[in-house]
């Protein structure tokens, strides 16, 4: 196991960085004996890099859209800060299992009521609570100021993020389970029901990964590859049907089958990208 | 209990043994080993029968004349595809995960660190226990699939009987899987292995426990009580007279399509007995309902469980002895229709509405033709059974079950 380790290590993508020059080399695969069978071991230094690329671009964005949401609540206006909350969290939620790399930052920014102490309470969650239940923008200078910092703070981080193959390819089942455990129940965002726009955003982040290592997936298991596509995109359909514009509806007015059909439709895609990571021989 | 009389130890050692109250003392330090070891050969079935494999493979499917095990878990299964082709996958898979299922073996490989192992894990080091596996297609698997043509005239959903009280959730479904086992960790262990080899194809519509008195607990293997505290189940035909099984059970070869020659038709009725109401009735009263006396099981008037059944049998006041509108007088007619029940008792928690428990049976049976065996019989129960004050139907299926699969052929061979 040790020895395996390290080879994570050595593919992180800091070290690749570093290495210019090398990706030619690093493109190519190599054979790694494990017990009797021979994993043909798939290297994935591009798509790693691209992720980075991505997960930089999207904590930039939140950064902004961030700080438009809390200039809206510093201006008074309840009706831009309710509409720009799903809009900034939506950056954050794509690209959820990096930041929660970053031990209480998580917390921090997202935490839900109850999940920390009362007092430690700050972040979307304890803003979304005042707006949507006390329906006011006033007294929130100090949440809105921290969540900033909080926020500035993960672009900073995201810098300078290891993302090793095993965080790489097990991230989109962790974003399907963060669906199908907390947003499918409708509990994350239980003022604003806000919760298909983070559905939608954290299969999003999901889909980037796997539309990034697609070609190879395909090279290795075309079957297993078709039926992740398409089940993507059956899931992709399911949720475009309950947009408005470009927001999406209340998640209280879905029917019981409804929200069934999509909880289905989460674990019947997250099931095969379970298999991604064996199939492209990351160990 | 004749088989707990051959152990060399008795209950009551037994008992001494694990440290019932004082008489813990008996396991000390160095005594240790050997207590628990004859504890366990106490309490343990015999060793053949846990692992005693009932194999897939075969003349028919399992799950239907085999003796009832302990537990059972029916699921029925919706369809999330219209594609042939990926149900016969499907089917293909499944034959495979519940033929090595059936041997007591893990499926597929489990040691890959980066994966998630493919057998989930709970049955690992476990007795196959007897586990088997029916599989069943219901009326709708054919619109679904738009094969109507292939559907057999007699699969539909059941009429609508008087005093039904059905509800969507326990209602249909596409495809049947009834596993049953002697250990219930056994039994739940193949089912879901099944469900998540065909998730994004199947989804459950819905699922059902069963459970009985366990061998364990009744080493005899006497006729079991249902939750009623009455015997169910005496006048079954006999799963082991092959020309009873050939009459009532297995669909024959004439007129039939070979996926289905040597199957059965299998209805399904989830049963809730308003067991608070049913305490409260009075012994003859619970007795006259059923048609037998609750201790023996015999008929009323008789003292034998297994003494003939005559309907038209009167008191010295003239008054029929079994009352005409008894479950069991009912339910015998002429004698002539018999269908193969294998039903089990089920307990959901409660009913968060009344605070009432949720308990029932799991009624199931076994016939060659719905039409002629399950329907009759379910109209003149459901019109005048006495025992209908005491229980409400809420869940209802039909599934046609696949003839036996040979080795190298799959469920459905020759429908997809």
């Amino acid at each position: 196991m040790m020895k395996k380790q390290t080879t994570l290590i050595a593919l992180s993508i800091a070290t690749s960085l570093m290495v210019a020059g090398c990706s030619q080399k690093t493109e190519e695969t190599s054979k790694v004996q494990k017990d009797k069978n021979v994993v043909e071991k798939v290297k994935l230094d591009t798509e790693i890099n691209s992720y980075r690329d991505f997960v930089v671009s999207q904590t930039e964005e939140f950064v902004k859209s961030t700080q438009l949401f809390v200039n809206a609540i510093n201006a008074g206006d309840i009706e831009e800060a309710k509409r720009l909350y799903p809009i900034s969290r939506s950056y954050f939620e794509r690209i959820e299992p990096v930041a929660e790399s970053f031990g209480d930052l998580d917390p921090k920014i997202d935490a839900r009521e109850g999940d920390v102490p009362a007092e430690e309470w700050t972040g979307f969650h304890k803003i979304e609570q005042v707006l949507w239940v006390d329906k006011t923008t006033k007294g929130l200078e100090k949440y809105t100021k921290q969540l900033m910092t909080d926020a500035n703070y993960l672009r900073a981080k995201v810098e300078t993020v290891e993302i090793d193959p095993v965080l790489f390819v097990t991230g989109p089942v962790e974003l399907l389970n963060e669906v199908s455990s907390s947003k499918v129940t409708g509990e994350e965002e239980r003022y604003s029901h806000t919760d298909l726009a983070d559905f939608a955003a954290n299969v999003e982040g999901s889909h980037k990964v796997i539309e990034l290592v697609l070609p190879k997936l395909k090279e290795k298991d075309a079957e297993l590859a078709t039926t992740i596509d398409d089940r993507f995109k059956e899931l992709m359909t399911s949720l475009d049907s309950y947009k408005n514009g470009e927001q999406y509806i209340d998640y209280t007015k879905l029917k019981e089958d409804e929200v069934k059909k999509l909880a289905q439709q989460v674990d019947a895609l997250a099931e095969p990208i379970s298999q991604v990571g064996s199939t492209l021989g990351v160990n | 209990m004749s088989n707990l009389e051959t152990n060399k130890v008795s209950r009551r050692d037994a008992l001494k043994l694990i440290g019932v109250g004082g008489a813990g003392l008996l396991i000390g330090a160095t005594g240790i080993e050997a207590a628990t070891d004859k504890v366990t050969n106490f309490f343990t079935p015999n060793k053949v029968d846990a692992s005693e494999l009932l194999p897939f493979y075969g003349e028919h499917q399992q799950g239907i004349t085999t003796p009832a095990q302990d537990f059972m878990y029916l699921a029925s299964f919706q369809l999330e595809t219209t594609s042939k082709n990926e149900i016969k996958t499907l089917f293909k898979k499944w034959t495979e995960a519940a033929a090595t299922l059936s041997e007591g073996k893990e499926i597929g490989d489990s040691d890959v660190l980066s994966s998630p192992p493919a057998d989930t894990g709970e049955a690992i080091g476990l007795q196959p226990m007897k586990l088997t596996f029916t599989f069943g297609v219901g009326p709708s698997f054919f619109d679904k699939l738009s094969i109507q043509s292939k559907r057999p005239s007699q699969l539909k959903d059941l009429p609508h009987f008087p005093g039904d009280d059905l509800r969507e959730e326990w209602n249909g479904g596409d495809i049947a899987v009834q596993v049953c086992a002697n250990d219930q960790q056994v039994a739940f262990h193949g089912l879901r292995n099944l469900i998540r080899i065909g998730r994004g194809i199947v989804s459950l519509k819905w699922m059902q426990h069963g459970f009985q008195r366990s061998q364990g607990s009744d080493p005899s293997g006497s006729t079991p009580r249902n939750l009623m505290g009455f015997k169910d189940g005496t006048a079954n035909p006999n799963p082991k007279d092959k020309d009873e099984m050939n009459k009532h059970v297995w669909i024959q070869n004439d007129n039939t399509p070979t996926w289905l020659a040597g199957g059965s038709y299998l209805v399904a009725r989830r049963i809730r007995i308003r067991v608070e109401e049913w305490d409260r009735s009075t012994l003859n009263d619970q007795e006259a309902t059923f048609g037998r006396h609750r201790q023996s099981g015999a008929p009323l008037g008789e003292k034998d469980e297994f003494a003939e059944l005559n309907v038209k049998k009167k008191d010295s006041n003239g008054n029929l002895m079994i009352p005409a509108d008894s479950h069991v007088a009912l339910a015998r007619g002429n004698g002539k229709v018999k269908i193969l029940r294998r039903s089990y008792s089920y307990t959901d928690g409660l009913d968060i509405q009344t605070g009432k428990l949720d308990a029932g049976l799991l009624f199931v049976s076994f016939q060659q033709d719905i039409e002629k065996q399950f329907i009759p019989l379910q109209e003149k129960l459901a019109k005048m059974d006495l025992l209908n004050e005491y229980i409400e139907h809420n869940g209802s299926a039909v599934f046609a079950c696949f003839g036996g699969v040979k080795k190298g052929s799959y469920i459905g061979e020759g429908l997809i």
